[in-house]
């Protein structure tokens, strides 16, 4: 079941629209030269934070973050890393996060498939029930969640030391699918609704049950939806310490954001340590954003929405 | 769960009508993964928040036992509390801000960026970084940018003899913040819309050309209502994520000093030390209803669109 649920199975590719070299228009240019100063207002936060790693706090402290570097160095990223024991956290994140977000794009996308597509009895109360789910600050439900988790057992070899929810992978993930489920369905019900109804009906005619329409049908027609969830999906579970630190209590088992936490209570005086850390913690986001670009930004034509 | 079994009622009336029936295998794929998500979020999500509600209505503390105080904490809230209306105001400062300038910003890059140009996905990938930060880098930004006395905003300003406090002055640091959420939310909306406009049919808008549109009016009369359902999805998503708000203040400055929201008093009672569990549910139901109503709203006109 966990496997790769965004990788649709091979659609017929869409024959790449042969573009006619055209010449390059003013209004063009025009529109690369605003594009790059967007571009570059939006990455000069980050640019900054980067440029203010590589140097020594000591410096900045002095001469302010805006001025030209004396020292540059990598140190930071060195001492974060080693200080931060990051590699285990790194993999107890991957733990949590993987499962969590192929679980909750399979579970999402099938229910949403029925409420859109097949507009099964109640679809439109399921789909509110789950979006206004979504709606609720995680605070609230941190209190009756921490007693519930604390009282359901498991067996030794699920969840080590504690034998309880409270404690182990298995309860951040549950919670984590639980709470994304909502948000993702409410999203691909929406993208479903543009893909045509006929599809679906004609796949029936064809004797194709309701796995076969959900699976080579639906799936890869919101694959551009799926992509860009994804992306989403894995950053934000990626990024929570909140469950994490609720729900969990041995320091060994925490994921890498609540692990940088550590970091900043240990070091708290040094905020470019704590920069190099969190760049450090964010490339992995960015990885994944990388790869599923492709699913939702190369041109996928559908040719099926025709009206 | 039960209800999906059901085979669809026979009624030749209804309007849209039913695809087919389900076969015994389709009742048997449709029960376990539907049933699973629903099992989840009925336990995991429903049942807390049931439970938070009843405790909005006692004074407990997470020590004593649980003690009903009926309407006390609520009565306590609007009158009692000074910074709760506060809260409210900025967070429907956030909405309109986020709903008059960043969502539509955001629509406008994803519509830019959609066209066939050379360089798409850097511009593409400059915009949605800020959106996988975490938290920490978040606040380490804030930081460096808005720092009266080493932040990169003064000194680009040339403001270092008088430098301004973009955090610490409570009558303007709301809206620094609010440019660094921006900041993340458009990137965001773009996102969403941008896997949306993939979905249009490149024919509608052919057609539109060869009718003789131009392109602001194929955008806004063929595209744009061919979008309604993303439209819908990132109208909501901006409701969520104003009233939500939480994380980039509490890096800041843990949401004080101009900073209050909602979320930021749910946190401080319910985690807080005075641990007044009670009484942040109690806000916290108040922002649940908030939300709702703006649910509801969304909820009337997909059926009204039904029905139509």
């Amino acid at each position: 079941m966990t496997t790769t649920t965004t990788k649709a199975p091979p659609v017929t590719a869409p024959a790449r629209k042969v573009r006619p070299r055209r010449r390059i228009r003013p209004a063009r240019l025009l529109l690369h030269a605003f594009l790059i100063c967007v571009a570059v207002g939006w990455l000069i936060p980050l640019l900054l934070a980067v440029y203010a790693s590589l140097r020594p706090y000591a410096e900045t402290a002095v001469r302010g973050y805006f001025s030209l570097p004396e020292r540059l160095s990598f140190d930071y990223y060195v001492d974060a890393w080693q200080r931060g024991g990051q590699p285990r956290y790194f993999i107890n994140t991957l733990l949590i996060a993987v499962p969590s977000v192929l679980l909750t794009l399979f579970f999402a996308s099938f229910v949403a498939f029925l409420i859109s597509r097949r507009r099964i009895r109640f679809g439109k109360f399921l789909l509110i029930a789950f979006a206004a789910g979504n709606l609720l600050p995680q605070q609230v439900l941190a209190t009756p969640l921490y007693v519930m988790y604390s009282k359901i057992p498991l067996p030794w070899w699920m969840s080590w030391p504690s034998e309880l929810l409270y404690d182990s992978y298995w309860g951040v993930i549950a919670i984590h699918v639980a709470f994304q489920t909502g948000f993702c369905v409410f999203v691909l019900t929406n993208y479903m609704d543009t893909v045509p109804i006929d599809l679906i009906e004609a796949s029936i005619v064809d004797g194709a049950g309701v796995w076969r329409q959900y699976w080579h049908v639906i799936l890869p027609l919101v694959r551009p939806a799926l992509g860009a969830l994804g992306t989403l999906e894995f950053a934000w579970i990626y990024n929570d310490f909140f469950w994490a630190v609720i729900l969990m209590s041995t320091g060994d088992k925490f994921p890498v954001t609540s692990a940088l936490n550590n970091l900043r209570a240990v070091y708290f005086t040094d905020y470019n340590l704590l920069a190099a850390g969190s760049i450090l913690v964010a490339l992995p986001t960015l990885l994944v954003f990388f790869i599923l670009q492709r699913q939702f930004i190369s041109g996928l034509t559908l040719g099926s929405t025709k009206g | 769960m039960t209800i999906t079994t059901q085979p669809p009622a026979p009624r030749t009336t209804a309007r849209r009508r039913r695809v087919a029936r389900f076969s015994p295998r389709d009742v048997a794929v449709i029960g376990l993964l539907l049933g699973i998500p629903v099992l989840l979020d009925v336990a995991l999500i429903w049942g807390p928040t049931l439970a938070s509600v009843a405790l909005s209505f006692t004074s407990w503390n997470g020590v004593t036992d649980i003690e009903p105080i009926g309407l006390d904490n609520y009565r306590n809230i609007v009158s009692n509390y000074p910074p709760f209306w506060p809260a409210v105001r900025h967070n429907l400062i956030w909405l309109l801000f986020l709903g008059v300038v960043a969502t539509p910003l955001g629509l406008f890059f994803a519509v830019l960026l959609d066209k066939q140009i050379r360089f798409s996905r850097f511009y593409q990938t400059a915009l949605y970084l800020p959106v996988v930060l975490s938290l920490a880098v978040i606040g380490f930004i804030a930081q460096l940018l808005y720092s009266r006395d080493y932040g990169a905003v003064n000194a680009a300003l040339g403001r270092t003899d008088n430098p301004i406090d973009w955090i610490g002055d409570p009558s303007i640091n709301l809206w620094s913040v609010l440019v660094l959420v921006g900041w993340r939310h458009v990137g965001y909306v773009m996102l969403l819309y941008l896997a949306g406009l993939k979905a249009v049919d490149p024919a509608l808008k052919e057609a539109a050309a060869i009718d003789g549109a131009n392109e602001p009016q194929t955008f806004f009369r063929v595209v744009f209502p061919v979008l309604r359902p993303v439209n819908i999805l990132v109208l909501v998503i901006t409701v969520i994520e104003a009233l939500r708000a939480f994380d980039v203040v509490y890096a800041i400055n843990r949401g004080r000093n101009g900073l209050e929201l909602l979320s930021v008093l749910i946190t401080d009672n319910i985690i807080g030390e005075a641990s007044r569990i009670g009484f942040g549910s109690a806000i916290a139901v108040i922002l649940l209803l908030i939300s709702l109503g703006f649910i509801v709203t969304y909820l009337v006109q997909v059926f009204r669109e039904e029905r139509a």
